[in-house]
Parts: structure tokens; C-alpha cells; sequence
């Protein structure tokens, strides 16, 4: 069974405009799927229809099922906050582009994590101690404790991203959905926070909705992808067919931008230059 | 980066002018020089040892009587700031939340009841349930509630937009959780600045409603009836409305300085940079 299938998802402004238009496409338990598309081409609200977490603005509608694969999948749009509540952070959950305002900033790090854990684990005191610590633990962080007792100002943007991936990863969710998570990192800690999420995902085999602009950075992680263009899907495949013979001009104007950076980052690697 | 000031002189000086206010006040709930009924003290007395300040025109011990109108200010200002607060937060939580027409409702009745006079206000609630000192608290505190109401809709609605609310809806977080975790942590010090300026105030609104005899009966008379009755008799007996008039100015200008000094040293920005 699916863990999210998406069929002919819309969404509209109020205006009438279309920021997401007819998208479909499915992730199976422990398949990897990237989303790739220019700014603005609708990937986050995309991601966000999936939560059931839209602007008010904007209106969804379509078939959005999302389920652990295990028990019948449910129907997001349109379903009460109550409901909606349950499956969020249970069933999917998202990491998003900014950690530094994904984070409240005037709360620890440890007592933003105790949330999720506390209430889908029924944890308290020392247990829920323990479970913050190993939470961070998981996430590669060095000093887990003095990161739970930090708030988010004081750590790096890093350590930031790695708590957030910590909160999605709480409730251990199916499939988790990470909406640009390097683009607001440095190159090496992009790389960590790639290489991490690559573990775990891995090892607790989880599916994963890997969103970026970025077609190399896609690469890395997925191996499955969907390139958007305003806000329709305009190809879809495995990765290497994608990269040997793009279809959608779009795509190949992406896959010929990568491969420049490419060539341009190995002619530079052999000069000495990086 | 600018270290975060421990004390800040505002808030030094405006706490020691509202302190003395406040201490006259809580002697005066035990004792007072004289009673406020003994009109012994013969009639317009100079400042004496036996009546530091002088006797009013019915032979009162006015120092007496200026410290049970401190005790009505002390009194007013918690009284409306409490019943403000509640009103204020509660209805600017829920414009906060409110989407188009509702909202624009709500901000238009806000609007609405802040151009409303005070006085007229006031009038209407002497009207129907006499002139007491609730009454001018009740106004004072309705009157305040759509100021602290507008402020509390605009600070809900930014923190709303804030990417650690979608954050913690994504882990399942219920809007009710969210409302005291996130948002009354985030607005709180911006509200408590408010309060302490409107506690300032409210003594000056109550002085003025005193003055026109909306305000505490007889013989419990506020500065406002203080200054009422010594108006008479300024150019004899000056004191009598220096006295009341100073105090007045102190407490307003005591709480502005509060306010200064909380904003500094509560703002969250600022904390940051610690
Ligand atoms: N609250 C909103 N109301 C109306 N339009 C919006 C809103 N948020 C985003 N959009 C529009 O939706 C489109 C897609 O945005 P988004 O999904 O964030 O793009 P991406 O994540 O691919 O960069 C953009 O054109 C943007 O202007
Ligand atoms: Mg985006």
C-alpha cells in the first residue's frame, strides 16, 4: 500500500490563479522521491497541501491520500484539524529551507523536541530526558545536551537543522517530507545534513519527498525525480534516464546547468582552485 | 553586539516614583496620619508638623487624604489593567486568528471603541450602576481592553506568519497547545509593556473622571476630586493642588519610565544579542 498518493492536486488562491495544477504522483513505503523545480514553481505548496498545512489563502483540492502503509490511507483535503493532527508528525512530517525560523526562538531546543515526544509517546521526567538526548544523538548532534539546554540563537545553523530533523523524525513518522533543507546551509554542512538524512532515512526506512531547485543536490539523495514547472509536473522518471536524455526543454536547460557546475567544479578541483 | 543591561535606569527611577506611590498606598490601608472623617485640623491649615501638608477647607489632614488617593490610583490601575488585559488579550486573540470579514469586524470594532471617549463611556456605566470606584474602573478597563486588543490581533497575526508555527503544526501541535506555548510566550513582553503604560494612565483617566464626580464617592476622594476641591482655594492654599497634581505626574511619568526600562530589558531581540 502507498504512503502517499497524490491524484490531480490543485491549488487555487483566491483570485482563482493556480499555484499547484493537476499534479499526480505516488511514494511507496521506503521509496525516495525528489521534487525538482525553478523558485516559485509550487514544490512548498505542494509539500504543504500534503500536511494539510496551506496557507488560509489557498485552497486544495484533488485526492491527497497519506497512510504508513500499513493501515488504509486518509484523505487530507478537506479533513478536520483534529484528524489532520493525528497523522501530522505520525504519519508525514516536514523539515523545512529556514531552521532559524522554524525553531521558536524562545524556547530550548530540548523543550521544542519534548512536544512531539511527550505527546505521541506519553513520556515524562527522566524518560523524556533520556528521549531528548538520544533524539539529538540520532541526528549526529556532538553535545546533545548542551544543545537541548540552548536556544536556537546559540547553536549553528547546522546543529539548528539537525534539532529540526530531530523534531520530524519524533513521532517516527512514514514518510518525511524535507522541503529545500540545504539550500539555507554552507556547501560542507550541506553535505552533512545530505548525509544524514541519507542514514537515517535508510535505516528506519522511511520514505522520503527530497524538494530542492537544486538538480545535483537531488542527485545525491533520491533516485526517483518530478521536475515542476509553474506549478504543473512537466517530467517525471528515474533520475538516470532524466540526466541521459531529458524530454521537456526545461529539463534539459536543468540537467545542462548541472553538468556545467560540474565540469566547472572539476576543472576547478584539478587546477587546485577549490 | 550591545550587552544586555541588567538594570536599566528607566526602569530604576520610573520604579522608584511608582514604589513611593505604591508604599503610600499600602500604609494607608493601616494607617493614616488622620482619619478621614477628623476635620479637627482647623480650616485651609499651613503645612505643620501636625499636618505636613495642610489642612483642606473642611479642616481634613491632607496628607491623609492624598494617601487613600494613592491607594484609588494603585487601585484603578490594577483594577482596569486586569480587566483590560483579560478583555484585551481574549478578543485580539481571536481577531488574530479571524480571516477576512470576520477580522476586518473585529478590527473595525476595535477601532471603534478606541475613538469612543473614556468619559462617555464612563458616563454610561455611572448611568447605570452609579458612580463608584468600580464604575471607573470598569471603564477605564473596557476602554483599555480595545487598545490592548488591537496590539494583542497585530502581534498574534505576526507570529501566526512565523515558519515555527507551521513547525509545530507539522508535529501535530493543537491550536490550543500552540497558543500557550508559542504565541503568549512571544507576545507577552510587548503586552506587559503596554500594561504598564496603561496602568499609568488609567490613574489619569480616573483623576479626570474624579474631577467631574464620576469617579470614588465621598469621603474616599481620589487625586481627581482632590484637585476638584483645591480649586477653589489655589491661589490661598496651593498644596492643596500641588500635592495631588505632582503625584499624578509621578505615577504617569513613573510607568512610562517602567515601560521604557521593561522594554529594554524583556525585549527578545535584545535578549538575543546577550
Ligand atoms: N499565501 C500565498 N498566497 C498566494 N500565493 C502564494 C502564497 N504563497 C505562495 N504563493 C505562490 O505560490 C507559488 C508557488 O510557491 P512555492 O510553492 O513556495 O514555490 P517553490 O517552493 O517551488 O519555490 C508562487 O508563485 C507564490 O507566489
Ligand atoms: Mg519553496
Amino acid at each position: 500500500m502507498k504512503v502517499l498518493e497524490v491524484k490531480d492536486l490543485t491549488v487555487q488562491s483566491g483570485d482563482g490563479s493556480k499555484v499547484v495544477s493537476s499534479v499526480s504522483f505516488s511514494v511507496e513505503p521506503g521509496e525516495r522521491l525528489g521534487l525538482i523545480g525553478e523558485s516559485g514553481s509550487g514544490k512548498s505548496m505542494t509539500a504543504l497541501a500534503v500536511m494539510g498545512l496551506l496557507p488560509a489563502e489557498l485552497k486544495a483540492s484533488g485526492g491527497l491520500l497519506l497512510g504508513t502503509g500499513k493501515d488504509a490511507p486518509r484523505q487530507i483535503i478537506g479533513a478536520a484539524e483534529k484528524d489532520l493532527n493525528e497523522i501530522r508528525g505520525r504519519v508525514a512530517s516536514i523539515v523545512f529551507q529556514e531552521p532559524l525560523t522554524a525553531l521558536d526562538p524562545l524556547m530550548k531546543i530540548g523543550r521544542q523536541l519534548s512536544e512531539p515526544l511527550r505527546r505521541w509517546k506519553g513520556l515524562k521526567g527522566e524518560g523524556l530526558q533520556k528521549a531528548i538526548i538520544s533524539a539529538l544523538a540520532e541526528v549526529s548532534i556532538n553535545k546533545p545536551e548542551r544543545i537541548a539546554a540552548s536556544y536556537p540563537y546559540e547553536i549553528s545553523g547546522g546543529e539548528r537543522q539537525r534539532a529540526a530533523i530531530a523534531m520530524a523524525l519524533a513521532c517516527e513518522p512514514s514518510l518525511l517530507i524535507a522541503d529545500e533543507p540545504t539550500t539555507a546551509l554552507d556547501v560542507t554542512v550541506q553535505a552533512e545534513i545530505l548525509a544524514l538524512l541519507d542514514t537515517v532515512v535508510s535505516k528506519r526506512g522511511m520514505s522520503l519527498l527530497f524538494i530542492s531547485h537544486d538538480l545535483a543536490v537531488v542527485s545525491r539523495i533520491t533516485d526517483h525525480v518530478l521536475v515542476m514547472k509553474d506549478g504543473s509536473v512537466v517530467e517525471s522518471g528515474s533520475l538516470t534516464d532524466i540526466l541521459r536524455s531529458p524530454q521537456h526543454p526545461y529539463t534539459r536547460d536543468l540537467v545542462a546547468s548541472a553538468k556545467e557546475l560540474d565540469n566547472a567544479l572539476a576543472i576547478a578541483k584539478n587546477s587546485g582552485g577549490i | 553586539m550591545t550587552r544586555k543591561r541588567r538594570h536599566s535606569l528607566p526602569l530604576i527611577v520610573g520604579g522608584t516614583l511608582v514604589g513611593f506611590i505604591a508604599l503610600m498606598a499600602l500604609i494607608s490601608i493601616f494607617w493614616t496620619p488622620y482619619s478621614i472623617q477628623d476635620m479637627t485640623g482647623g480650616r485651609l491649615g499651613p503645612l505643620s508638623s501636625h499636618h505636613w501638608l495642610g489642612t483642606d477647607k473642611l479642616g481634613r489632614d491632607l496628607l491623609s487624604r492624598v494617601m487613600i488617593g494613592a491607594r484609588i490610583a494603585i487601585a484603578v490601575g490594577f483594577g482596569s489593567v486586569l480587566i483590560g488585559a483579560i478583555l484585551g488579550v481574549i478578543l485580539g486573540l481571536v481577531a488574530g486568528f479571524a480571516q477576512r470579514w470576520v477580522d476586518e469586524s473585529f478590527s473595525a470594532m476595535f477601532d471603534i471603541l478606541i475613538a469612543f471617549p473614556t468619559l462617555l463611556l464612563a458616563m454610561l456605566i455611572v448611568a447605570a450602576r452609579g458612580a463608584s470606584l468600580t464604575s471607573a474602573i470598569i471603564a477605564i478597563g473596557i476602554g483599555m481592553s480595545a487598545i490592548v486588543a488591537r496590539l494583542t490581533r497585530l502581534l498574534v497575526k505576526r507570529v501566526l506568519a512565523k515558519d515555527f508555527i507551521t513547525a509545530s503544526r507539522a508535529s501535530g501541535t493543537s491550536w490550543a497547545r500552540i497558543i500557550f506555548i508559542h504565541i503568549l510566550p512571544n507576545i507577552w513582553t510587548t503586552l506587559i509593556v503596554t500594561f504598564a503604560l496603561q496602568f499609568g494612565f488609567a490613574g489619569l483617566t480616573e483623576a479626570s473622571l474624579s474631577y467631574l464626580g464620576l469617579g470614588a464617592p465621598p469621603p474616599n476622594a481620589s487625586w481627581g476630586s482632590l484637585l476638584q476641591e483645591a480649586q477653589a482655594t489655589v491661589l490661598t492654599s496651593p498644596v492643596a493642588a500641588i500635592a495631588p497634581g505632582v503625584l499624578l505626574v509621578c505615577l504617569v511619568i513613573g510607568m512610562n519610565l517602567v515601560a521604557d526600562g521593561l522594554r529594554d530589558v524583556a525585549d527578545p531581540t535584545l535578549r538575543r544579542s546577550r
